[in-house]
């Protein structure tokens, strides 16, 4: 693992067709040990841009991982570096598990190692879901599925990992594990995006936020800096409260949904 | 959870579960390779049976012997051993494994379990090629009588599916959208065919009522050693590509995420299949079922991994086309049944009989 490189996201724009979806995003200096948690409104591109950071869709702008300038690169050239969770589950799959992790370990080299069976299994069994190893993948619940993908990405020990909605379809206990893990994978000197929809655990658990509004970065800081009644209007339009919890963190209120009178117009947000 | 360790180590506490864990994933993938073993056994066991089946009084004795050294045959006997019965059993397991490889692998790249080359267009594509050519006389190498029928139909059924491949990059490669077109092209296939019947003097159409339900009896050593050809080369591709196919089956996204180029993998599992196909049906008609059932009872026994699946997807076509060989020459006395038919009036019942055991297995 060559950690130690930062992420730099710089002018970043995507264009489907006729319409833009991300334009002029910029994300600079994540830094190997850093959780990024990305949160904005539905449809405003966050799994486009964690999917463009993978070379999964074509993009203009500027990637830069340490050295290297990503441009160029394919998908495939990238995933030496990326482990990317996407948001789509198998349903209708039987391999086990640890099939599926090993596959996921194994594409795009040539190959079979030895200890490769092992290495899946160890991150199969940090993840906690070591006693559902053999299980095919069709018999699992939605959250239990949710932790084999994860394992999925996360088996090849990249240093970057993007996590699209990995706590979407989980209990709390589930969702603490999740996060935790996530956690545990930055502090290991891993860059670890992800994109959450729950504001609280995005404070509890991130280094910094990064919102995305209008097809582009509105906010990108401390949870604390960033998370304001003004904010929550002028993205999500909501009246809401932010207090702050014994330790510090910001949790949100939502009181009601705004009316067009009380957001401010949508050219005027960009920041 | 273990807080402490990082991820490329066990956690202590759990080595233990971990190896055994590992043994019994080792067991399953061993009793896997059994599978795949036993199912060469069975076709090998199913050829041999077909082998001593027919009209002609020969026994299974004097097969063996006549296997080992023709000599020992009168000359007629020879020439049902050597020219009839061994190109027809060979043609059987060759066909069934063709069909089965081509119809496990549009299953995955389409993510449909319904698909099969059948399904989406070939054999009527196919058969309009065919009666193109009993019809009308019409071929695309000429009029060389021996090859114009299976030339046409090779053609026909390679073109539709180039069509299908064309239609699916000018619109972007879905696997929706590839099944959608496939079908229109079958239907569109089967409504000039229609025509064609409907124009069709009486002995054109009788003929080509025959060629379309499939038939092994044209089998001979040269047209065995094309379809031998075709899936000699086609194998090691999809053996070489069984990983990235396994990857497909956790969806095309999650196969993206690993770094897949899922329209590359897409668009040579096509070219793949549609030699498969085409070379097939050109050679003994319109055999179904094979691409659908074969694959479903591989998936049944041994999983998804393609590793397995492909080789067991291949021997069970093989088998079960064997199998139907010898059922239509058995069924009734003296009379061989058209393939087609009877892999059909087989492989139906007993796919429903699997479907419905599983789905009681579930609920």
């Amino acid at each position: 693992m060559n950690a130690g490189l930062n992420l730099h996201i710089e002018n970043l724009g995507v264009h489907y067709r006729q319409r833009t979806v991300l334009c002029g995003v910029d994300l600079h200096d994540i830094q190997p040990g850093e959780l990024i948690a990305l949160a904005g409104p539905n449809a405003a591109g966050k799994s486009t841009l964690l999917k463009a950071i993978a070379g999964l869709v074509p993009a203009s702008g500027q990637i830069r991982y340490g050295l290297d300038n990503w441009s160029g690169w394919s998908a495939g050239k990238r995933v030496a570096h990326i482990g990317f969770m996407p948001q789509t589950s198998a349903e209708s799959s039987n391999l086990t598990v640890l099939e599926a992790t090993l596959v996921a370990l194994q594409c795009g080299r040539t190959g079979a190692r030895k200890d490769d069976e092992m290495t899946a299994l160890r991150v199969i069994e940090h993840l906690g879901i070591g006693e559902l190893a053999l299980r095919a993948l069709q018999e699992l619940s939605g959250g239990q599925r949710q932790l084999a993908a994860l394992a999925q990405a996360v088996v090849r020990g990249s240093p970057i990992l993007l996590l699209d909605e990995p706590v979407s379809a989980l209990d709390l206990a589930h969702q603490w594990q999740v996060m935790n893990v996530a956690r545990r994978l930055a502090n290991e000197g891993r860059i670890v995006i992800v994109v959450l929809h729950d504001l609280a655990l995005a404070a509890q658990w991130a280094d910094r936020i990064a919102i995305l509004h209008n097809q582009r970065i509105h906010a990108f800081g401390r949870p604390n800096a960033i998370i304001t009644d003004a904010l929550l209007r002028e993205v999500w339009g909501v009246q809401a409260r932010v207090r702050t919890c014994e330790q510090g963190r910001p949790f949100v209120l939502v009181d009601a949904v705004a009316t067009d009178m009380d957001r401010p117009r949508r050219q005027t947000t960009t920041g | 959870m273990h807080l402490d360790q990082p991820f490329s180590q066990a956690p202590d506490s759990e080595t233990a579960a971990i190896h055994v864990r590992w043994q019994q994933h080792r067991r399953i993938m061993r009793r896997r390779r059994g599978i795949v073993v036993a199912l060469a056994l069975l076709a090998l066991a199913a050829a041999l049976i077909d082998l001593f089946t027919g009209s002609a009084a020969l026994t299974p004795t004097q097969v063996m012997r006549g296997l080992w050294n023709p000599d020992s045959l009168t000359t007629p006997m020879q020439v049902v051993l050597w020219q009839v019965r061994l190109p027809v059993a060979l043609m059987a397991l060759l066909v069934g494994g063709a069909l089965a490889l081509a119809g496990v692998e549009m299953q995955t790249i389409l993510n449909n379990p319904l698909a099969e080359p059948f399904t989406l267009g070939v054999s009527s594509s196919a058969a309009l090629g065919a009666a193109l050519a009993i019809v009308l006389d019409w071929g695309v190498i000429g009029s060389n009588a021996t090859w114009l029928v299976p030339a046409n139909a090779f053609v026909f059924a390679l073109t539709s599916l180039m069509l299908l491949q064309f239609l699916a990059q000018w619109r972007g490669a879905q696997a929706q959208t590839l099944v959608l077109f496939g079908i229109a092209i079958g239907f569109s296939a089967g409504a000039l065919l229609s025509l064609l019947q409907f124009m069709a003097s009486e002995e054109a159409l009788q003929q080509l009522v025959f060629w379309s339900m499939g038939s092994l009896a044209r089998a001979d050593w040269q047209s065995v050693a094309i379809v031998a050809a075709t899936l000699a080369v086609t194998l090691p591709f999809s053996w070489r590509a069984a990983g990235q196919l396994t990857a497909l089956r956790l969806g095309e996204e999650r196969a993206r995420s690993f770094g897949i180029d899922v329209t590359s993998l897409r668009r040579w599992a096509l070219v793949r299949i549609s030699l498969l196909a085409a070379t097939a049906v050109a050679f003994v008609g319109t055999v179904g079922f094979v691409g659908l059932v074969a694959p479903h009872v591989a998936r049944m026994i041994v999983g998804d991994g393609h590793r397995h699946l492909l080789p067991a997807s291949v021997l069970i076509g093989a088998a079960l086309v064997a199998l139907a060989s010898v059922a239509s020459k058995s069924l009734l006395p003296g009379i061989t049944l058209p393939i087609g038919i009877v892999t059909a009036l087989v492989g139906l019942p007993v796919f429903m009989g699997l479907i419905l055991r599983r789905s009681g297995g579930q609920g």
